[in-house]
């Protein structure tokens, strides 16, 4: 377990880069007004983390409100907003702006080849849609929440409750938006700017993850901006279109928000995918195996994506026919997630295994996500669906697929390319510990919630039987540790920023283009534009170049 | 390269007035057949036949007013794109709608 | 899909040596080239066309499921809506897609005043639109057809209170229920006609700006960029109203 594959530069002598986009410019609206994609990213990484940790508080109120049977740290109603806002919070103002717009934003044009993306403004507009967006959702939060659950099921949202259901609303709009820019910018960029040689298959996995994950933004989003402004509508004037009353349909709200919302848990997992296809390779010193498979079934995933909807609709009134096609296509759209699995497994098949941290949380990844995903495929399966849907096991299901498999992918890709961004490692020892205590944490918490679905807990609600508790327990238990778990990376990676070591370029021997630059890069990236004229993962590409470079002596 | 060729040609290719003339046209004209055809009782195909008129219309600009007959594969896919997600919201919808009415099977 | 072969300008792009000439002032520095720009530039606007596809799509879908649903409803109502001033509407969009068409022309060809021609001709035509529709809903407003907005049933359960339209059409009258259902024909035609009169609004304000520059020679020099973008919004909201008007306007208008 000491092997290592960090190659730092000798400490005495490094220094960070004079020039690079950090120090470029100075003062607040030199950021505040920057093109530049890697300062848009550090923004995007601020303010995602501050939401973060919002979010989690929420779930710890939560989780303390869970340990005993009665609703007795906070009042039904009051619980309910605790959730929806959790669940809202976490969704748009975390997990789907998360890789793409902090790792996403900063990579893409690096590992293209680029010197910025496509549409830099635009880049810059979309933070500050999602900046509005996540202001307004505080305002919400302050002035009385919201309580429908973040799926604002009609007629209860559109007929009886008298919370903030608009400026929830107006307020995903607008992170809408944020989203659908970042995506834009990414499909633009990705098609029209990559650098000679690079062509579709030399592109990394990363960003064939991020393609397909923009190709969902840009379709999926503007669906649920419709769906909201119908809500408000209803709301307002009372149109009647989800009104059982004036012969509308709640359910047609149904269709038309799961529309989004389907593919968005795509959007959240595929960029988290896309990291670990690079964690994965670099830690195993191996290409990625079956590139085109696993290249392919991300698209396929955003494809099939669109048509599973309906599964979370089962009891809720669609057709029996419509059941039965879903539940079909729902099994169908596991099988590229799958394939994924295998050949990140056949890439470890023979590979050098070490075990630094954004490979432990890529193991995380690899076994909760996979646990998450075949408990999909029960979820998928109607006869099943009908007894565990709206049960604690729905809730340990999305957990599992989100924090276990996409909030890892996230802290992988923070700590892997944390060097590059920074200039600085973080501290291996404690981040590893981290790493440790944030799977140990997750399982205690959300294994229990399997059991508890299975034996029939309802899930959103404050008060439960009795007979439940103990398990409750031991998930409130498990979340205290994972809070821990994911306090810790805030402190000893804001640390690091002052007292890291020097990284140099390439402290992992990897071989995207984004390494074969200085840490932090230029604000132009490359002082000449790359040609790319070896395949993606081609470590013996990375040994000849190692070969002639000349390293100081003496 | 042939893309580079296409999409310096889409740059270039400059769509005649003429063009616009007979397709401006042509739209007008339609919409005076749609018009037309909604005050005849065609018990089913009623519908049928303004959407068929509406999708030609729709194509004639597509192609025409858009440049995308001279634009390049992507822009041409890209349209695909999106009929293809539009198709699938409205098809998938209606197919849970008009499946209620078959009972409990 | 190798779309992206170009050469590299290599070395002279971040030294700015005297290659100026390569360097029109619109260039953006991120580009290697002009063809690049506008080719990134238009692709972006297609997909965000996209967009606006899908979200028109999620009221298209509201709409053909109560159509298919309450059927009399929607056909009753719709004969209240004025069929020649809809036809009108439709000429009137078509032809500004007409002009827009020869603005960009114009540009391509750079014949400046041909192309102010053009865009004015377009911003009449696009105000007149929504003149005609301001003077529709004026009357929906009049005759209590707004949904929410003591919304009244009296022409759907009693056709004859209604002369004008009932020596059209001699609508039978509805039970109160499918009456009701009216209500939701009217929903989606404020907000598809509402959403699409705002991307008027918007695609209007944008024209004003661009009569402007284009006054000032900005489209005329050789970067029709901004203009043929335009151009592809434009023509885009005219398809939501190709599809708009059969729908709202042309349910049946066969006399019973």
């Amino acid at each position: 377990m000491s092997s290592t594959i960090v190659v730092l530069p000798d400490q005495s002598t490094a220094r960070i880069p004079k020039v690079n986009f950090i120090t470029k410019e100075n003062g607040i609206l030199s950021w505040l007004l920057t093109g530049d994609h890697k300062r848009i990213a550090i923004l995007y990484l601020i303010s995602i983390t501050f939401f973060f940790f919002i979010g989690g508080s929420l779930a710890g109120l939560i989780r303390l409100e869970l340990l005993t049977p009665q609703s007795d740290l906070m009042a039904t109603d009051t619980y309910n907003k605790v959730f929806t806002m959790h669940g809202i919070i976490m969704i748009f103002f975390f997990l789907v702006p998360s890789v793409p717009a902090t790792l996403g934003n900063f990579l893409i044009p690096l590992m293209l080849g680029a010197k910025d993306l496509a549409l830099p403004k635009i880049n810059l507009l979309s933070w500050y849609l999602y900046m509005a967006a996540g202001i307004l959702a505080i305002y919400t939060m302050a002035t009385g929440g919201v309580d429908t659950g973040w799926t604002f099921t009609t007629p209860l949202s559109t007929h009886y409750v008298n919370t903030n259901v608009l400026t929830t609303g107006l307020a995903v709009f607008i992170a809408g938006f944020s989203s659908i820019f970042t995506g834009l910018n990414f499909i633009v960029t990705i098609h029209k700017m990559r650098c000679p040689g690079m062509t579709w298959f030399r592109m990394p996995l990363f960003v064939w993850a991020h393609y397909a994950a923009s190709i969902l933004m840009v379709l999926g989003t503007p669906v649920l901006a419709i769906t909201i402004v119908l809500v408000a509508l209803e709301r307002t004037i009372g149109i009647g279109i989800f009104d059982p009353t004036k012969g509308g349909d709640p359910i047609l709200f149904q269709h038309l928000f799961w529309f989004y919302s389907h593919p968005a848990v795509y959007i959240m997992i595929l960029p988290g995918m896309g990291v670990i296809s690079e964690t994965i390779s670099t830690f195993s010193r191996k290409r990625v195996f079956g590139y085109t498979a696993v290249a392919f079934s991300s698209v396929a995933i955003a494809v099939f994506g669109f048509f599973v909807w309906a599964h979370h609709m089962f009891i809720m009134g669609v057709s029996n026919y419509a059941v039965l096609v879903f539940s079909l296509l729902t099994m169908l759209v596991a099988v590229p997630s799958a394939i994924k699995i295998f050949n990140w497994t056949f890439t470890l098949y023979k590979g050098s295994i070490t075990f630094e941290t954004p490979m432990l949380y890529t193991f995380g990844f690899m076994g909760l996500f996979t646990i998450g995903g075949l408990t999909g495929v029960f979820l998928g399966a109607s006869g099943t669906d009908i007894h565990l849907t709206e049960t604690y096991f729905i809730v340990a299901h999305f957990h599992f697929v989100m924090v276990g498999g996409m909030l890892m992918a996230f802290l992988a890709g923070i700590h892997f390319w944390w060097p590059k961004m920074t200039g600085r490692m973080y501290p291996e020892k404690i981040s590893q510990l981290a790493a440790v205590v944030t799977f140990i944490g997750f399982n205690f918490t959300f294994f229990p919630q399997f059991i508890l679905g299975t034996l029939g807990m309802p899930r959103r609600y404050a008060a439960y039987p009795p007979e439940f508790q103990v398990l409750n327990v031991f998930s409130t238990a498990g979340a205290s540790i994972l809070g821990v778990g994911y306090l810790l990376p805030i402190l000893y990676l804001t640390w690091s920023l002052k007292y890291g070591e020097i990284a140099g370029d390439n402290p992992w021997q990897a071989t995207g283009l984004e390494w074969q630059i200085q840490s932090p890069p230029l604000t132009e990236n490359f002082p000449i534009t790359p040609i790319m004229d070896h395949e993606a993962y081609d470590y013996d590409w990375l040994e000849k170049k190692r070969e002639k470079e000349v390293t100081l002596v003496g | 390269m042939t893309d580079q060729h296409e999409m310096e040609e889409s740059q270039h290719h400059v769509v005649s007035p003429m063009i616009y003339i007979i397709i401006g046209g042509s739209l007008l004209v339609l919409t005076g057949l749609t018009v037309f055809a909604s005050f005849l009782e065609l018990g089913i195909f009623n519908p049928i036949v303004a959407l068929a008129i509406a999708c030609v219309k729709a194509v004639l600009v597509v192609l025409f007013f858009m440049h995308v007959k001279y634009s390049s594969k992507l822009t041409k896919l890209t349209v695909f794109c999106g009929l293809f997600t539009f198709i699938a919201l409205i098809g998938m919808t209606l197919m849970d709608y008009f499946s209620r009415a078959w009972g409990r099977w | 899909m190798s779309d992206s072969t170009r050469v590299a300008h290599g070395t002279a792009d971040s030294l700015h040596t005297g290659g100026h000439e390569e360097h029109p002032a619109y260039l953006r520095h991120h580009f290697e080239n002009v063809e690049q720009q506008a080719d990134a530039a238009g692709f972006a606007m297609w997909l965000f066309l996209l967009t606006e596809v899908m979200f028109f799509g999620g009221m298209f879908t509201a709409y053909l499921i109560y159509r298919n649903w309450y059927y009399p409803a929607f056909v009753e109502a719709s004969h209240q809506l004025n069929v020649v001033w809809g036809t009108l509407n439709t000429a009137v969009l078509i032809t500004s897609s007409f002009t827009m068409a020869m603005g960009v022309w114009c540009a391509e060809v750079r014949k400046q005043a041909g192309l102010v021609l053009c865009l004015v001709l377009t911003f009449i035509l696009g105000l007149a639109f929504l003149g005609i529709k301001t003077v529709e809903y004026k009357e929906k407003i009049e005759k209590h057809h707004v949904p929410g907005f003591h919304y009244s049933l009296k022409s759907f359960t009693n056709p004859q209170s209604d002369p004008e339209i009932y020596k059209e059409y001699h609508d039978k009258p509805l039970g109160v229920d499918m009456a009701r259902h009216t209500e939701i024909y009217f929903s989606l035609y404020f907000a598809m006609t509402g959403m699409h009169a705002l991307h008027m609004i918007i695609g209007i304000a944008i024209l004003g700006f661009m009569i402007f520059r284009a006054r000032a020679g900005a489209y005329t020099s050789g970067h029709v960029t901004f203009v043929e973008n335009f151009g592809l919004y434009w023509h885009f909201v005219d398809i939501i109203w190709i599809f708009l008007f059969p729908l709202l306007y042309l349910i049946s208008r066969h006399a019973n």
